[in-house]
Order: structure tokens, then C-alpha cells, then sequence
């Protein structure tokens, strides 16, 4: 093989690094903060004890699995309530059940889903009881 | 060089498609898994003793009594479903509708067939077949039968192939071909709307049911032309009823056991 | 061998550019259908299989015709099909990628597409089709490639290719057939629900796909330098016009059982095609333009003497191509619809974005057979040449 194809697949190879890294050298350095989520809606505020379906740490790293997991179990299976942790019983909704306290989607789920960048499609269909409201 | 390119291309393949191979074989798997939530290993269901159940679910209609002029059980169940109105017929969704007689039962119309017949205006809807052709085509089970008899649509799943489209004998079944939330007149927060590129149809409005309430078209129509109730419970209303007049079913020779029985 | 695409005339790169021009026009039109909605397109309540669905399933028919040299060659040792089985089945790659892509475009919910495989549903002919067709498309590159390529070194080809190979023969048929069960097993479609469907089908491939071929193997003899030879070329016109009877005759059998019994539920539909119904008459020039040059073609094809000639054996073909086009392409899916179970006429009419998704597929088919035919030429050019020449260009 001849010199200078050599020198082509050194910078094809140069160019492919620093493009796959780029996400990395360009983000160097810059913090976003991090989401503070607000709890401030009147259903939360009326709670004597301030706790989700689950324990808090649990939801936050579980939620879109428990969503997924109702879906599948309430639409196919027709198995619409969900016996919690420490026994109390939820129906499986999500506009029903977690938007009726987390009525502030907006500072609630938004904020967080915005800041690791997912885009979940639920609430296309599913709607914002406040949001329709208006 | 002792190895040659192509070897060289071929061992590259071969450790990309090893380390792709995992992530693809295993998501079948990893989509399945069931959370485990702390406490809930028993998976109970909590009825609300008061949903409605039965058997199997069917339909008794009386077209005779459906006053001419009359939408209250299309009014009331598309609101009640969030059913858009796109004011044409190509992109039109449709959950219950009027047809002429000829339309709903072409095998049984003919030239001498009385005035009062020709005239008539039949509600028609989804059959929730007993042997239903949508949920045997449908490649992904995004609508599938339940054990109560209702045939079902999960609009998670749909990928939007319209197969079941073409299997409907019924012309049950409706396209979303664009995005219909803007075409929703008043949308009702209480149920989820749709979103485009799915296949939507009636539900035998089993979120109703679940909470004790008949259909909303069955509410809706204040001169009883649709009777609910389950075909396997002799004494029901709906099998009483079946039992003292003679009734049709749409194109029941093809073998999909329909479920609305229409009273003529 | 991949590196013999990137080497080509002026020509060559004009059409290559030319392919990847109307690819980005289909696919700008994609981009439009995917933030809007299968609504930019022609299709209905009605009538909801429109132009992608019927060139999926005509494109089926394309695939499965490789199995029309495969099958003479190794299974009765015809060795004027020698040269050319890699075409047949290069042919098939080209079409299946196609049939994937006009099922894909024609989701209304694209990234979902893997739910087929994620909840697989044995109970839908959809999921069946699926599979056979990824088996097809990777039996027919696995082969195609790898005789190609000892073909080049001149060497025999491995021994785990034979049973690959007869593989592919009865999967070929299995293709097709299972497309026409999609068709064929829907009550209340009485257009389709026909157990001729499925031989329906493969007689028009067998004609319309080595059809193709020859007028394949006339541009590549004209602008490639390749000779298929003479032989091969008559028997797969040979091949056409058997086909092409069959196709023919299995048509005449639906319109015979259709309007003898006369059961309006399935004369409807062919009265639709054939002669309007209720004022409704979009297909009828089409399908009479398919009925003539099937029988023109049919004549061509029967006489010896005329289809020896090369310049009526190309009409011939480009009128069997374009006649099953139609009958298949156009008239069989949408005519299912027309009237719908409700006996409602609601006509379709492809839209402009749809004809260029549509056509922008096309490309990418004529795209990567461009390619795959090019690597093709190159290499049967090599081997020619170490015949006259010790020294082969291999190196550079």
C-alpha cells in the first residue's frame, strides 16, 4: 500500500474520534442545575403524610416502569387497582391517580423530563385534568 | 501484512454484530420484566364490587324505535370517547353510526321490502365478534379479545398497519390518518384520546362498566332501542328480550359470531 | 468486492446521482407524512390500503422470481442459467429491502415497529410474512455474495451453500404465498377470499419477475458488457410466456366463477375493475390497458420466430411487466376495498406526496441493484480477463 493512504486513514481516523467524542469535549465544563421539583399543588398540600404510591427514592427510579407495568395490567388484563407497599390501594391511572396530586406537570414532570432529555408520549393522549380545564 | 483486508473486515463484522447481537436478543426480555414493587408480589385485584360484569357481553338493538332524526347515542358516545370530527369522509373516525338497512344488511334487502324498512336507519358498531377476524390478523395483539367477550384495543401497541381494517367484515374500525386532538369539539378529561397513526374502534365502553355504568349510548337513548346486557345469563334483559322476537345479525354466515343482535 | 461500485463512466454516476436525487425527494416527502399522518396520502376510511401496500405485495412477486433461475439451474443442471442465478437473486435482494420499506412507510406508527417482534402474534399472517421475507432477504445476499465471490477467485463454492440454496426454492414460494394469505383469508373481502390467490400470485411473478430480468440483461449486454447469451435468455422468455399463460388463465378463472354464479358480492368488485360500477370507474382504462398487453405480450411470447427477435422479446417484456404492474400494483389491493362492506364506492386516487414516497422506494431499489449488478459486471469483466490476461487488475 502506498504512503498516502496511509495519511487518508490516519485523519478518516482522527475525524471519527473527534466526532464519536464530541458529545463529550463540547459538554466539558458546563453544569446544568438540577430540576428542583415542586411538590406546591392544593391535592399534595391537603396530604397529612406527603408520600407517592411507593417510597420517593423508589418512584423516582421506577415510575415509568410502574406506568408501563399498569398500562399493560389495566388495558389488557382489566387489573385496575394496585395494592401499594404498606397496603393502600391506587387505581392504576395515571391522569386518574398521579396527575390528581401531581396537578403541576409543568414543575413536576416537565422540568425533570426536560433536563435528561426523554420525551415520553403519554401525555399526548392522556390528559392534564388542569390543562383541560382552562 | 499478514492479516488481508477482507479477513480483517470480516473479524470487525463479526465483534460489531456480537456486541449489537446482546442488546437486540435481550430486549424482548428486558420489555417484559415486571417490576418488582415491594409488597405486591401477589398481584391482587382490588375490585370495586361495583363493576358490571357478565359472561359475555352483547347488544340488543330496536332500529324500529330510533326516532328519525335522532344522534343522542352517536352525540353521547363520541363525546364520551373523545371521538374527533374532521368533517370529511376521507380522514373520518367514526366509533357509531346510522346506515341504511341495504348498507346493514345487503343480503337481506330487496325491491318489495316494506316502506318502514327502507326508511329505517340502523345504529351499527363494533360486533364484538365471539370469533373476531381484526384480532386474529393483528400482528402484535394490540387488539385482542377479553375473556368477557369485549374485543379490545390497546393504542399503546398499535403500530398502525390496518390489517384489521381489512379483516372487518363490519367497516367497524377507523384510522387515525392525522393527529385528532385539535379536532376533538370538547374533550372529555376523564378518557385518554388517541393519537395519529393508530386504528381506533367501540369499546363496549368497558371503562364505563368498570365503574358500574352502562354504555353511553345505552344511557343515552331514552327510547330503550339498545338493550346491554350478557348473552350467556339467561335471565338477563338483553337474553328476554332475544328470546321473544326475531332478530338478525350482520353477516353472520361468515362465521365471526357478532354480537349485536338487531330486533327488526 | 464492494469497492467495484465506486468505480464507474460518467453514465453510471449520472444515473447513481439521478437515484439518490428522487431518494431525498421521497424521503423529504416521508419526513412530511411522518409530522402530519398517513392522511397526506390518498388512502381512507374506506379504502385503507392504498399505492404502498400493493407495491409491496407486486414487489413480493419480484423477489420470489429468483427462484425461477435457481430452480433450473440447480435443480436440472441448466447450465445456460449458470452465469446469471446471482442476478436472479441479487434481483431478490433489491426487491425485498423494497417490500420492507413500503411496509414500513406505510405505518401510521413507524417507531413502533418492533412490537411485532416484541408481543410476536403467531395468529397473524403479518408476523409470518415478516419473517419469511428477513429469511429470504438474507438466504438470497448470503448466497448471491458468496458465489460471486468464488466465482471471482475462482474457486468452487463452499459446501454449505447447496442446501442454502434448495432452501431458497421452496422459500421463494413460501414468500409469495404467505403474502397472498394476508389477502386471501379475511372474511367479508369476497375479492380476495379466494384459494387461487396464492397461485394467482406466483404465476404473475414467474412472468413479471424474469421479465425484468431479461430487460436487465439487455441494458447490462448493451451498457455493461455483460452477455447473458442468447440461451439463457430465450428459455426465461420461455419461462414468461408459460407464466404468463398461467397468470392469464387463473384471471379468466376468477372472472368465470365471479360472474357465472353472478353472487353480486363477487362480481361487484370485478365489474368495478372492468367496467365502472355505480359510475365509479378510476381503474377500468388502466385495467384494460393491463388486458391488452397481456394478450399483445402473450402473442409475442407464443410465436418462436417473434421472440427470437431481441427488440420484440424487450416489448414483450416491458408489456408483461407493465400489465402485472397494473394488475397487481394497482387493481388487486385497492379493488378489494371498492365496494366496502357497507357497499360504499369510495374511489382512491394516490396523492402527489404518496406517488413520490412511492417512487423515491423505487430508487432505493434501483439503487442497490445498480450497485449489486455493477460489482456483478466488474467481476465477471475480471475473470474474463485473467482468461486472456496471467496478470490480474485485482491489485491497484
Amino acid at each position: 500500500m502506498k504512503q498516502h493512504q496511509w495519511g487518508m486513514i490516519a485523519l478518516g481516523l482522527v475525524v471519527f474520534v473527534i466526532l464519536i467524542t464530541f458529545p463529550f469535549w463540547s459538554g466539558k465544563g458546563k453544569t446544568s442545575p438540577q430540576p428542583t421539583l415542586s411538590f406546591d399543588t392544593p391535592a399534595i398540600a391537603q396530604l397529612q403524610e406527603k408520600r407517592c404510591v411507593e417510597d420517593t427514592s423508589f418512584m423516582r427510579d421506577n415510575h415509568m416502569k410502574i406506568l408501563g407495568t399498569w398500562r399493560d395490567e389495566a388495558v389488557r388484563e382489566g387489573k385496575r387497582f394496585y395494592t401499594a407497599r404498606n397496603g393502600r390501594v391506587f387505581e392504576k391511572s395515571l391522569s386518574g391517580t398521579c396527575l390528581k396530586c401531581h396537578s403541576n406537570k409543568q414543575q413536576f414532570c416537565d422540568r425533570c423530563h426536560n433536563y435528561v432529555g426523554v420525551k415520553p408520549t403519554c401525555f399526548s393522549c392522556h390528559s392534564i385534568p388542569e390543562e383541560v380545564k382552562k | 501484512m499478514t492479516t488481508s483486508r477482507r479477513e480483517f473486515l470480516k473479524i470487525a463484522g463479526v465483534s460489531t454484530l456480537s456486541l449489537i447481537a446482546p442488546a437486540i436478543l435481550c430486549r424482548p426480555a428486558c420489555s417484559q420484566e415486571k417490576v418488582i414493587i415491594p409488597g405486591d408480589s401477589s398481584l391482587k385485584t382490588k375490585s370495586s364490587g361495583q363493576a358490571l360484569t357478565a359472561k359475555r357481553w352483547a347488544m340488543a338493538v330496536t332500529p324500529s324505535k330510533c326516532p328519525t332524526g335522532c344522534t343522542a347515542c352517536i352525540t353521547a358516545c363520541h363525546g364520551a370517547h373523545n371521538v374527533p370530527d374532521f368533517g370529511n369522509r376521507k380522514d373520518e373516525v367514526k366509533w357509531i353510526w346510522q346506515e341504511p338497512f341495504a348498507a346493514a344488511f345487503p343480503n337481506e334487502k330487496h325491491a318489495y321490502l316494506g316502506e318502514s324498512f327502507q326508511k329505517l336507519r340502523l345504529p351499527v358498531f363494533c360486533n364484538h365478534c365471539t370469533n373476531p377476524s381484526c384480532v386474529r390478523v393483528c400482528p402484535t395483539k394490540a387488539t385482542f379479545q377479553r375473556p368477557d367477550g369485549i374485543v379490545m384495543m390497546d393504542y399503546h401497541r398499535c403500530v398502525g398497519c390496518r390489517l384489521c381494517m381489512a379483516a372487518c367484515p363490519y367497516g367497524a374500525r377507523s384510522m387515525n390518518y392525522r393527529d385528532p386532538q385539535p379536532f376533538i369539539a370538547k374533550r372529555n378529561p376523564d378518557f385518554p384520546t388517541r393519537t395519529k397513526g393508530v386504528v381506533e374502534k367501540c369499546n363496549f365502553c368497558e371503562e364505563r362498566l368498570v365503574k358500574g355504568i352502562l354504555p353511553a349510548c345505552v344511557t343515552a337513548c331514552k327510547e330503550k332501542a339498545l338493550i346491554f346486557g350478557d348473552a350467556e345469563n339467561p335471565q338477563s334483559e338483553l337474553r328476554l328480550l332475544l328470546g321473544k322476537h326475531f332478530n338478525l345479525r350482520r353477516r353472520a354466515h361468515l362465521g365471526t359470531g357478532p354480537q349485536i343482535y338487531y330486533i327488526i | 468486492m464492494l469497492e467495484k461500485s465506486l468505480k464507474g463512466s460518467c453514465g453510471y454516476w449520472i444515473w447513481i446521482i439521478f437515484l439518490l436525487a428522487v431518494t431525498t425527494l421521497g424521503f423529504f416527502f416521508y419526513l412530511q407524512q411522518l409530522d402530519y399522518g398517513l392522511g397526506v396520502t390518498g388512502m381512507s376510511r374506506d379504502v385503507s390500503w392504498g399505492l404502498y401496500i400493493a407495491q409491496f405485495t407486486f414487489l413480493v412477486g419480484i423477489a420470489a422470481s429468483a427462484v425461477m433461475l435457481v430452480l433450473p439451474y440447480y435443480l436440472h443442471d441448466y447450465k445456460a442459467f449458470g452465469k446469471i442465478t446471482v442476478l436472479g437473486e441479487f434481483l431478490a435482494v433489491a426487491a425485498v429491502i423494497m417490500c420492507v420499506l413500503f411496509i414500513f412507510v406505510d405505518l401510521g406508527q413507524p417507531t413502533r415497529v418492533m412490537n411485532v417482534l416484541l408481543h410476536p402474534s403467531p395468529t397473524s399472517i403479518l408476523f409470518w410474512d415478516m419473517i419469511v421475507l428477513s429469511g429470504y432477504l438474507l438466504i438470497n445476499i448470503v448466497t448471491g455474495w458468496i458465489i460471486l465471490s468464488c466465482n471471482r477467485q475462482e474457486v468452487p463454492p463452499p459446501r454449505w451453500i447447496k442446501p442454502l440454496i434448495y432452501l431458497s426454492i421452496p422459500w421463494a414460494i413460501s414468500i409469495h404465498t404467505v403474502t397472498a394469505f394476508i389477502y386471501a383469508g379475511l372474511p367479508g373481502r369476497s375479492f380476495w377470499l379466494t384459494a387461487i390467490m396464492a397461485p394467482r400470485f406466483l404465476a404473475s411473478a414467474f412472468a413479471s419477475g424474469p421479465a425484468l430480468l431479461i430487460i436487465f440483461c439487455m441494458i447490462l449486454k448493451r451498457y455493461g458488457r455483460f452477455d447473458a447469451g442468447p440461451k439463457a435468455i430465450q428459455a426465461l422468455a420461455t419461462i414468461v410466456a408459460y407464466a404468463l399463460t398461467a397468470s392469464i388463465f387463473f384471471v379468466l378463472m376468477e372472472l368465470f366463477t365471479a360472474f357465472y354464479s353472478q353472487i353480486p358480492e363477487h362480481g361487484h368488485h370485478f365489474q368495478y375493475l372492468f367496467a365502472g360500477l355505480a359510475g365509479h370507474h378510476n381503474l377500468v382504462p388502466w385495467m384494460w390497458t393491463s388486458a391488452v398487453l397481456a394478450f399483445a405480450a402473450l402473442g409475442i411470447l407464443t410465436i418462436p420466430r417473434i421472440r427470437r427477435n431481441d427488440g420484440w422479446l424487450a416489448v414483450a417484456c416491458v408489456a408483461v411487466f407493465v400489465s402485472l404492474w397494473i394488475e397487481k400494483g394497482l387493481g388487486l389491493v385497492i379493488t378489494g376495498f371498492i365496494p366496502s362492506p357497507l357497499e360504499a364506492i369510495t374511489e382512491y386516487v394516490p396523492t402527489g406526496a404518496e406517488i413520490a414516497i412511492t417512487l423515491g422506494i423505487w430508487a432505493v431499489g434501483f439503487l442497490i441493484l445498480t450497485l449489486l449488478y455493477k460489482i456483478f459486471v466488474s467481476v465477471r469483466k475480471d475473470i474474463e480477463g485473467t482468461n486472456d490476461r496471467p496478470v490480474a487488475q485485482l491489485k491497484s
